[in-house]
């Protein structure tokens, strides 16, 4: 399941962005941020206008059928044969991995075989194929990183994730406990079993709390939604940013 | 119950998942030893789990299992006097203060009272030894039956370091285990523990609560 | 369904529960600790486990034939082989055993099946006394409750409540709470106990096909009590534990044990060949195996489920799982906990039955990625959703088609052609984020402990053309 030994392309002319439906809604910025810090190393991003949802909430539930006809039309939306980049390790460990098991058998499970192919979570994309390495414009702050588990186990970036913020030399990162965890949130879980989901966003957000970070940074708006909004209701200051939001507003000289 | 057989079979003849295999283990690993290291590493793992580990001759042992047997005032030691180690310590047991060899040839069950409440300790040897984990190989026989390193409270085992080796993997080979075992073989890898009680490690549960090795270096 | 009800609410006692909440959380964050310490390589670390799932999948591949040359050369080494169907029917080849040699005590080590099989209360309904010997398992015994783990039962229990509990049943012990005195108490007792039982029980780890070897882990020397004390040993086991070789072994026992409790072995590996054989003077003189099936041949005809039965019950899966370090083992209700319990016991049971127990994980992949042989088990926990929700007649897992419900399909369906017709997806998003003011700040479950999510004020799809980046 870990990805350690993906090679990966030259840098491309042009790539195509997957905006994810939570970004879409709640945190298009970190979308926005996303695409900038492609296209500040010079390449052109596409973001096609119909893409809509990868279509995991279904997936997860068990309604394959209903998957299936979203993942569809999401692969519809990126013909040519450019790379995709998901600024979500979950979303897009759906399509890197599990669009091949949702088309097992089907017509398209050899073309589908090929669009997995080119999905990209973004912070591997800046990493291993962007290279990028911006100088950090920003005061002093520190941050605590909660990487989210489809980052780290399916699509094995969570070192890429690390790497970032290590680049940034303002930029202290709070190690918190039990860090590899869970933060409850696991879509449908939450809502199916709320009191266990409750439980694990608690513990995990004692555990950032007690290092003091200003701000807590994640690669997942799902984890994001999840910690912020139970800090948010024990009233603590600390707020999340999505790490495309985070990196863009440390490098970029004319807007932070 | 062979219709439970057959029908348990029928149902898993006729799964066609089609699934093939065919991994075949080998008695391979990469975990390489030179003799020193063995022995040191055996006494690392052993004493690492409140095993007491002597290295000691040849013609030594006994000297030492004496030392061992008037330290911890043992009123007796069971041993094998038709065993590996039975002429040896017969003919040597001849000090005043030490405690009665006891030897039996009878089965078990007409002095099971004596076994479970009567002994203080037994000794026996070991058929080989495995460094990378601390383990004494224990293969035993008509005259060192199996309980005799399970039911009193220390158990002496006698190892020779030409028969200890590095993995598990290398003693089942080298010592050709797939040609015949015993009713039994024993790895034993010190002396009986649990981490029930709040994974707090408590030794003494209910095998021996003590495992004294002497390890034969010569 | 009454069985989601129950998860529900056993889950919710359990979590309500301070004292269960700590003991869980501590024993977890050891028992993680103690794996990632004994596997201090990782590289070492994933080709051992790619050799482990080789090795039972291999068996898997070859079950049949390896379960009759088990059989021929256990009986070649005057092992007796039972095979039972069901449940019932392994209970009931117990008391045969007993009743033919008119015993009334039975003596056991840990055995999971025996557990599945619910045997203690069976044999005492039939008048048989039925004596749990590993310390963990006597415990819970005492306070007639099953195993909250499958490697330490008493682990919802610390040392206070274990101590409590002894001066209750045990008067005339004097009272103690440090670990190494009950540790000693509780071997006295049982030690008369191992001297007396005519019969003694025991589960099994590996069933060796080639050499027709019954391997047992244990750290107590209860299990070796068991085996070799009565003159007649019983060793129940599911069809899933037989392995094709020897050389098999070495690395099983590696993975098992240090995946278990981080330790590089276990203090007693035993490996059972036959019966007392003449000459010798101790062992049982009759030793059986009874070959469980229960369902498992049910799981072993999907090329894909297939791999529940790799198994080798380590429980890393539950050690590493968040939501069993919050629950712990008794609010699944099963005999098997955890990840792996809710790909196993839905399969058993049916998922009219604990259709429930898939849907009680975050698919996190922590289970998966310590699994020493490799289960999927979220892919695993993905599909039985799937199986439970679907509506054709297909499935072969029991039970199948038994959680879809009318009004959840429904909303699926809308989800669906949201989501699959772009202008209209643009348009709901667009009078969402306009309305975003009117957005409730009570959105159910979600907002017992966290603020209702804030609506942007234009989406992503607005600001991408806004910021001119093509869309095509």
């Amino acid at each position: 399941m870990i990805n350690n030994k993906r090679v990966y392309p030259d840098k491309p002319t042009k790539v195509y962005f997957f905006g994810t439906c939570l970004v879409d809604l709640l945190y298009p910025e970190a979308g926005v941020d996303g695409m900038r810090l492609i296209a500040r190393e010079g390449v052109k991003v596409i973001y096609p206008q119909n893409q809509t949802c990868c279509g995991q909430p279904a997936w997860n539930s068990g309604y394959r059928e209903q998957a299936r006809a979203v993942a569809r039309q999401q692969m519809s939306c990126f013909p040519n044969n450019h790379p995709i980049i998901v600024p979500s390790g979950s979303c897009a460990g759906m399509m890197r991995y599990h669009y091949p098991e949702l088309f097992k058998g089907e017509r398209e499970e050899t073309t589908v075989q090929a669009f997995a192919q080119r999905i990209f979570e973004l912070t591997e994309f800046l990493v291993h194929v962007l290279k990028i390495n911006r100088q950090d414009l920003g005061k002093p702050i520190k941050v605590a990183l909660h990487t989210s588990c489809s980052a780290r186990r399916e699509m094995g970036v969570a070192e890429e994730h690390e790497r970032l913020l290590a680049q940034l030399e303002n930029v202290e990162i709070a190690q918190h406990m039990r860090k590899e965890e869970c933060c409850g949130f696991g879509g449908t879980f939450a809502i199916k079993h709320p009191e266990i989901s409750a439980a694990m966003v608690e513990e995990k957000s004692d555990a950032l709390l007690q290092e003091n970070p200003e701000r807590v940074i994640s690669g997942d708006c799902g984890c994001l939604m999840n910690i912020t909004g139970h800090l948010k209701q024990r009233e603590s200051r600390l707020r999340g940013q999505h790490i495309a939001s985070f990196l863009w507003e440390r490098t970029n000289a004319t807007d932070s | 119950m062979s219709n439970a057989r057959e029908r348990i079979f029928r149902r898993l003849q006729q799964a066609e998942t089609g699934i093939q295999i065919d991994y075949d283990s080998t008695f391979t690993t990469n975990i390489e030893m030179t003799k020193a290291e063995r022995i040191a590493h055996f006494c690392e793992r052993m004493t690492s789990v409140s095993a007491e580990v002597h290295v000691t001759a040849k013609d030594q042992w006994l000297t030492k299992l004496k030392g061992i047997v008037k330290e911890k005032q043992l009123n007796n030691l069971l041993y094998a006097a038709e065993g590996p180690l039975g002429d040896a310590l017969t003919a040597t047991w001849t000090d005043e203060d030490l405690p009665p060899l006891i030897s039996k040839s009878a089965d078990i069950d007409e002095w099971k009272d004596e076994l479970f409440f009567g002994i203080d300790a037994a000794i026996t040897s070991s058929r080989a030894g495995i460094a990378e984990t601390g383990t004494l190989v224990i293969w035993p026989t008509e005259q060192e039956p199996r309980t005799y390193s399970l039911v009193p409270p220390i158990h002496i085992a006698v190892l020779y370091s030409d028969r200890l080796y590095t993995s598990f993997e290398e003693t089942i080979k080298k010592e050709q285990w797939r040609g015949g075992m015993p009713s039994n073989v024993l790895l034993i890898s010190g002396p009986s523990k649990s981490a029930d009680i709040e994974q707090t490690l408590a030794y003494g549960v209910h095998g021996p609560t003590e495992l004294i090795v002497l390890l034969i270096s010569e | 369904m009454q069985q989601t009800v129950d998860f529900q609410n056993r889950s919710h006692n359990a979590l309500g529960d301070p004292q269960i909440r700590k003991n869980f959380r501590s024993a977890m964050d050891g028992l993680i600790q103690k794996r990632r310490q004994a596997f201090p390589e990782r590289e070492a670390l994933e080709q051992l486990r790619w050799k482990g799932e080789k090795i039972k999948a291999n068996a898997l591949s070859k079950l049949p034939a390896l379960l009759a040359q088990l059989e021929e050369n256990c009986v070649k080494n005057g092992i007796q082989v039972h095979w039972a169907e069901t449940v019932e029917e392994a209970n009931h080849i117990v008391l045969d055993i007993m009743n033919r040699h008119d015993a009334k005590q039975l003596i056991k080590g840990k055995s999971m099946v025996s557990e599945e099989m619910d045997l203690n209360h069976f044999l005492e309904q039939h008048g048989i006394e039925c004596l749990e010997s590993d310390l963990g398992e006597f415990i819970i015994q005492l306070i007639n409750e099953k195993p909250s783990h499958i490697i330490a039962p008493a682990i919802h229990m610390n040392r206070l409540q274990v101590a409590k509990l002894f001066n209750e049943k045990f008067p005339e012990i004097p009272y103690t709470d440090d670990v190494d005195t009950m540790t000693r108490n509780a071997r006295d007792i049982l030690r008369r106990k191992f001297y007396e039982a005519p019969v003694g029980l025991s589960g099994v780890n590996f069933a060796v096909a080639e050499t027709g070897t019954l391997c047992l882990v244990e750290n107590e020397g209860n299990g070796r009590m068991c085996a070799t004390v009565p003159q007649v040993h019983i060793a129940v086991t599911g069809i899933e534990k037989v392995v094709e070789k020897l050389s098999d072994i070495p690395t099983l026992l590696r993975l098992l044990t240090r995946s278990a409790t981080g330790q590089p072995i276990t203090t007693y590996f035993n490996m059972i060949n036959a019966p007392r054989q003449s000459g010798e003077k101790d062992g049982p003189k009759e030793v059986h195996l009874v070959l469980l099936d229960n369902g498992r041949s049910r799981i072993f005809q999907d090329a894909e489920l297939i791999s529940t039965l790799r198994c080798i019950r380590c429980g890393a899966c539950m050690n590493n799982c968040p939501v069993y370090a919050r629950i712990g083992g008794h609010a699944y209700g099963t005999t098997i906990p955890g990840p792996i319990g809710s790909i196993l016991e839905p399969q058993k049971s049916g998922l009219d039955e604990l259709g429930d127990l898939p849907t009680a994980s975050t698919l996190c992949g922590a289970c998966a990625e310590v699994c020493p042989v490799r289960i999927p088990i979220p892919k695993l926990l993905n599909r039985l959703r799937f199986e439970k929700n679907r509506t054709d007649e297909t499935g072969s897992v029991k039970g199948a088609g038994s959680g879809r419900e009318w009004k959840e399909a429904t909303l699926w369906k809308l989800w669906q052609i949201l989501h699959a017709t772009p202008p209209l997806y643009r348009i709901g998003v667009k009078i969402i984020t306009r309305l975003r003011g009117l957005m409730p700040t009570q959105l159910g479950p979600w907002t017992s402990v966290r603020k209702a999510p804030r609506i942007a004020k234009k989406s992503l799809h607005e600001l991408a053309q806004e910021e001119g980046f093509d869309h095509e």
